[in-house]
C-alpha cells in the first residue's frame, strides 16, 4: 500500500543548516549533509533542501551542495530556492537532486513549468505555494504569496495550484503561512481543498507542532505527504516514535 | 568487473552513479557499443517519457544492441518500460523483451502519477534476496506493466503491477532502487553479485 510519507525540510544559507537543530550526535549540527543523512537512517520518506539566500553568488556552493547529499543521502530529495531556469534545474538534477522546487519564478512566468515539465518530465517538478488568507469583498481569500511570503500575488490558491497541474507540475508543496511557525497545527480544511481539486500529490507545510497533527493533516487534511522542520531539528518528535504512532492510528506509514 | 550505465538522454542518472558509488563498485556511462558487449553488467536507467527515451536509443542503434546483450542487464524505471513490447505513453512501440504491454494507471479516485513508497509482494527474484518480506520502495510513474508470466515481483496501486519482470539475462524495476534506502541498495548489490 502507498505510505504517506514524511519530509524533514532544511533551510540553507550559504551551504549551512540555519534555524539551528539540537542533535547532540551530530559533530557538526550545522552539516546539511551530516543532518539528511541522520533522517534517512531515522526513516525520514523524502528530504527538502531550501535555499533560503538563494543568490547568483551561492549557486555554485549550493550545487555543490547537492552533490555531497546525493553521494551520502539513499533517499530522495528536493532542492528549491532561487531557481528559475532550465538552466539552473540542469545543473541541480545533473547533481543528483531527484525533485526541485520553484515558487516565485513560476507565479513570476508560468510557462516555465511547461518547460521544465518538458524537458525534465512532471516527476521532477514541485511547485511551491505560499498561501496567506486575506479577507476579501466576499469573504476569506486564500492569496498566493512570493518571495518567502513577502509579496502578495493576484493569484488565488486553488486555481493556481490548478494550473501548476495543467501545466506540468508533478506535485504541490502547499505551504499555509497562517499556520507556519505557530506548531498549532496544519491548514486542514485549505489542504483538503487543495489536494481534493488536483490529481497530483499534495505536500502539506506549515503549523505542525504535535504527532497529532500529522493524523490531521493525512485524514481530514487528505494530505499525502507531510513536511516540518523545527519540530524534527530541536527533536521535539522523533521520526520512529512519529511513524510508529502514525501505525497505530491506522495511518499507511513506511516503517 | 566492469559495470556500464548505459548513456541516452535519461534524466538523474547522478543517483545510480552515487548508489553504485556507496556499495563499492565501479561503473562507466557510456553509449559505445563495443564497451557496453564488453561489459559485465550492464544498467538500463531511465526518468522521462517513454516515446522520446525510445527515439533517442533508436537514433544512436541502442535498441537493436541491448536486446542481443548475454550478460546480466538492469532496466529501471522507464528504463524497465522500454524493455516491453509496448508502452501506452504517446504509442511508443518498445524493445519487447518483455512480452508485455505497458498501461497508464486508470482514471480513479488516486491520484497519477503514484509517487512514494509502496511495498513489494510475491518476492521470486534472487535481486531480492535479503530483503525484508514486504520490502517498501520508492516509486514514481504514471505507466506500469500488468502482472504477467514475467513478473517477479508485484505492487499495488488501484490495480497489481509489475514491480519487476524478469527473463533469461534480462531484470528489471519498476521503482528507483538507487533512492529507496536500504532495501534499494540490497537490490544493486543482488544484480552486481549474480553469476
Amino acid at each position: 500500500m502507498l505510505t504517506k510519507r514524511i519530509i524533514p525540510c532544511l533551510d540553507i544559507k550559504d551551504g549551512r543548516t540555519v534555524k539551528g537543530t539540537n542533535f547532540v550526535n551530530l559533530r557538526d549540527a550545522g552539516d546539511p549533509v551530516a543532518l539528511g543523512a541522520l533522517y534517512a537512517e531515522q526513516g525520514a520518506d523524502e528530504l527538502v533542501f531550501l535555499d533560503i539566500t538563494a543568490t547568483v553568488d551561492n549557486r555554485k556552493t549550493l550545487v555543490d551542495l547537492v552533490r555531497n547529499v546525493a553521494r551520502h543521502v539513499n533517499i530522495p530529495f528536493t532542492v528549491g530556492g532561487g531557481i528559475s531556469s532550465v538552466a539552473d534545474v540542469s545543473a541541480l538534477l545533473n547533481a543528483g537532486a531527484d525533485k526541485i522546487s520553484i515558487n516565485s519564478s513560476a507565479v513570476r512566468r508560468p510557462e516555465l513549468i511547461n518547460e521544465l515539465a518538458l524537458q525534465f518530465g512532471s516527476q521532477c517538478i514541485v511547485v511551491a505555494i505560499d498561501t496567506r488568507e486575506v479577507p476579501g469583498e466576499s469573504g476569506i481569500e486564500h492569496v498566493v504569496h512570493t518571495h518567502g511570503g513577502r509579496k502578495p500575488t493576484d493569484l488565488r490558491t486553488i486555481p493556481w495550484a490548478k494550473e501548476a497541474q495543467e501545466r506540468g507540475a508533478g506535485e504541490i508543496l502547499l505551504t499555509s503561512m497562517d499556520a507556519d511557525g505557530t506548531k498549532a497545527g496544519f491548514a486542514l480544511a485549505l489542504t483538503a481543498e487543495v489536494s481534493g481539486s488536483l490529481s497530483i500529490p499534495v505536500i502539506a507545510s506549515g503549523g505542525a507542532g504535535t504527532m497529532e497533527h500529522f493524523t490531521e493533516v493525512f485524514t481530514t487534511g487528505k494530505a499525502d505527504a507531510g513536511l516540518a522542520a523545527s519540530i524534527f531539528h530541536f527533536r521535539e518528535i522523533g521520526i520512529p516514535e512519529l511513524k510508529s504512532y502514525l501505525k497505530g492510528e491506522g495511518i499507511s506509514v513506511r516503517p | 568487473m566492469k559495470t556500464v550505465i548505459i548513456k541516452y538522454n535519461a534524466g538523474n542518472v547522478q543517483s545510480v552513479m552515487y548508489a553504485l558509488e556507496r556499495i563499492g563498485a565501479g561503473y562507466l556511462w557510456t553509449d559505445d557499443e563495443q564497451e557496453i558487449r564488453t561489459a559485465d553488467r550492464v544498467i538500463f536507467p531511465g526518468v522521462g517519457e517513454a516515446s522520446t527515451a525510445m527515439a533517442y536509443l533508436r537514433d544512436k542503434g541502442l535498441d537493436r544492441i541491448i536486446p542481443t546483450l548475454k550478460q546480466p542487464v538492469l532496466g529501471t524505471c522507464v528504463g524497465m518500460q522500454l524493455l516491453c513490447r509496448s508502452s501506452e505513453e504517446n504509442n511508443t512501440t518498445a524493445m519487447g523483451i518483455f512480452p508485455v504491454d505497458v498501461k497508464r494507471f486508470p482514471a480513479g479516485d488516486q491520484k497519477v502519477p503514484h509517487v512514494g513508497w509502496n511495498n513489494l509482494t510475491n518476492l521470486r527474484s534472487e535481486l531480492t534476496a535479503g530483503m525484508s518480506d514486504n520490502p517498501y520502495v520508492y516509486f514514481v510513474h504514471s505507466y506500469a506493466a500488468p502482472v504477467c508470466a514475467y513478473t517477479v515481483a508485484t505492487c499495488e496501486y488501484m490495480v497489481p503491477f509489475s514491480a519487476m519482470l524478469q527473463k533469461d539475462n534480462f531484470y528489471a524495476a519498476q521503482f528507483h532502487a538507487e533512492i529507496s534506502g536500504k532495501e534499494g541498495q540490497q537490490i544493486l548489490e543482488n544484480f552486481l553479485k549474480l553469476s
